[in-house]
């Protein structure tokens, strides 16, 4: 590990706060290219290790599979219970912002 | 008991004087209550208090020990960490994102306590969507170590720790993703178990990894832990994750001793960043379980200085996927005046994540992005299968796995800002997660004060096993009868 790893670019770190759709300040972007310098050293370690042929393990519990349920209708939640928190609501909809509007996003 | 130290009873202690109606399990609660009131102020364990609820589930308990159909955690107030669900109690994970999120329903296992009789006290505080080893990234309080005020309680489980530590709740439940229930429960001087991966339903525990999320008791002593695992663990159809397994009685066979139990002792354990005193400690616990009749040797596991950096690639990463729901439209922190989706969604995720919670999602947006993947997270789960293979075949040598829980004891709130620094916290825990194996710790001793743990580690559904090494020792040693003056 190095001690002072390269900084990221601020273009890289606001096009990875896209990806996950997280709005930043200037500040909090200046802050994060450090951070995220250090973060990535911390897991440097793991290139020097020889994983060729190795098999990824996605969970590591060999008694774990995924089941499937009967498929036989049971009772779900009410409409009132799904839409209990919703921040805005018209009748049994969720209300959301415009998806489309004057060509962005 | 109701008069002196009531408090610090054992939950078996409890439920022995609910049953010979020493006390009422109303009168059970309003001791908790009363205290939570008097104390909680100073140590911040609760973020929402539950006195209905309460009172409503220990007016049926009485009802339950009356007709003389109770079990163990009948009556017997407990806290659970915020981050499950509780039907009509709000829920918020610590974070502003769920500050007025309302479950309309109960995790599995909220429904499994209530079934067994138990009684909601509150809610406990935790470092924001569990991400944190000092509960200091909650949204909204610090909690303090009952040790030591002026100490964090470790985390992600800093509430529960600190609760069952002060006497605030007989038990709790807690959540470990890399060491969230161990690392505060040696930090706090009690007992925290992190069952094997898949054994207790994570039905309603709000997500924050998915491969390596698990819930576990936090409690003052290692029967407690075998009475609440007994309530708790088991198949859930509403968990596809969960073991297909039949039940099974953790207090049978607790006082069978270590007679022969094979102990091994990892070297990569002992060595840079832990604390020589919290070393020591461990070593002599180890020799007192030689002491007592197990066999020690010494088990190498050299991918372990791997295992941090494989946690701290996959757990954002797989964080970063789940918190993808929070997007301000079915629940949770909403900015309603952008004039876009792409806008409202960056606005409401802006708003309602705090600093640690961005810091990862972006960590593992990254390492899952293009031209990244493979060498982060496809790496990531490849060296995780190498730690996989190496327990694997340390178990086939030895029974269980010794090492302290944390390479420190509590340290000071606001010590550690470095997120690199923090996260070296997890370094004695976190292997358990990357290889879904179940680990407990226990009290060993303390260091100025403040207390240290003993983790054991065990091979997948050994928690029996586990369980007994820690009672052995457990009763071997006065750590459990320690109580923090408050």
């Amino acid at each position: 590990m190095t001690d002072q790893p390269p900084r990221l670019t601020e273009d890289e770190v606001r096009r990875v706060a896209t990806l996950c759709r997280i709005g930043l300040s200037d500040d909090e972007v200046e802050r994060l290219r450090d951070e995220m310098a250090g973060l990535i050293a911390e897991v440097s370690i793991l290139q020097g290790i020889d994983t060729s042929g190795v098999e990824p393990t996605a969970h590591a519990v060999e008694e774990v599979h995924t089941v499937m349920r009967d498929d036989t209708p049971r009772p779900a939640l009410t409409v009132a219970d799904v839409l209990s928190n919703a921040p805005r609501r018209e009748g049994d909809y969720f209300r959301v912002p415009a998806v489309m509007d004057d060509g962005e996003g | 008991m109701a008069d002196q130290q009531f408090h610090y009873q054992s939950v078996r202690q409890m439920s022995d004087a609910l049953l010979a109606k020493e006390i009422s399990a109303i009168e059970l609660a309003d001791a908790h209550l009363k205290r939570i009131e008097d104390l909680d102020g100073r140590v911040g364990s609760y973020l929402a208090v539950t006195p209905e609820r309460a009172h409503e589930q220990a007016t049926a308990a009485q009802a339950t020990i009356d007709s003389g159909n109770a079990s163990p955690l009948t009556g017997v107030p407990m806290q659970l960490k915020d981050n499950l669900a509780t039907r009509g109690v709000a829920t918020t994970c610590s974070s502003l994102m769920l500050e007025n999120f309302v479950p309309p329903y109960d995790a599995t296992v909220t429904t499994a306590l209530a079934d067994a009789g138990a009684v909601l006290l509150g809610k406990g505080n935790m470092d924001e969507f569990a991400m944190g080893s000092s509960t200091e990234t909650s949204a909204y309080k610090l909690t303090r170590n009952p040790w030591g005020l002026d100490r964090v309680p470790g985390g992600s489980s800093g509430g529960p720790a600190a609760a069952v530590a002060g006497g605030l709740a007989p038990y709790s439940l807690g959540s470990d993703t890399g060491g969230s229930i161990r690392q505060p429960a040696s930090f706090c001087g009690i007992v925290g178990l992190k069952p094997t991966y898949g054994l207790v339903s994570r039905f309603g525990l709000i997500a924050f990894a998915s491969s390596l999320d698990q819930i576990g008791p936090l409690t003052r002593t290692v029967e407690d832990a075998a009475l609440v695992m007994n309530a708790i663990a088991g198949p859930d159809v509403n968990d596809s994750t969960s073991i297909p397994r039949s039940a099974v009685d953790y207090t049978v066979g607790l006082r069978d001793g270590v007679k022969g139990l094979r102990i091994g002792v990892v070297p990569e354990y002992f060595g840079d960043g832990i604390d020589p005193e919290v070393a020591r400690l461990t070593r002599e616990a180890i020799q007192q379980l030689e002491a007592l009749g197990a066999k020690i040797s010494e088990v190498a596991l050299p991918n372990s200085k791997a295992a941090l950096a494989v946690y701290y690639i996959l757990a954002p990463s797989e964080c970063s996927a789940n918190l993808a729901r929070y997007d301000g439209v079915k629940f949770g922190f909403s900015v309603t005046d952008a004039p876009n989706m792409m806008t409202a969604l960056e606005a409401t995720r802006e708003g309602g994540f705090g600093t640690e919670v961005k810091r990862r999602m972006i960590m593992g947006t990254y390492a899952l992005s293009a031209g990244y993947y493979d060498a982060y997270y496809k790496k990531a789960q490849q060296v995780r299968t190498l730690i996989r293979r190496e327990f694997d075949s340390a178990f086939e040598k030895v029974d269980v796995l010794m090492t302290p829980t944390t390479p420190t004891t509590a340290f000071k709130l606001g010590e550690i800002q470095d997120p690199v620094v923090m996260h070296a916290n997890d370094v004695c825990t976190v292997p358990a997660n990357i290889a879904g194996i179940p680990g407990i710790s226990v009290p060993c001793g303390t260091i100025d004060g403040l207390p240290v743990g003993l983790q054991i580690l065990g091979a997948h559904l050994s928690e029996s096993t586990l369980l007994r090494t820690a009672y052995a020792y457990e009763q071997a040693t006065p750590w459990h009868t320690k109580h923090p003056a408050i």
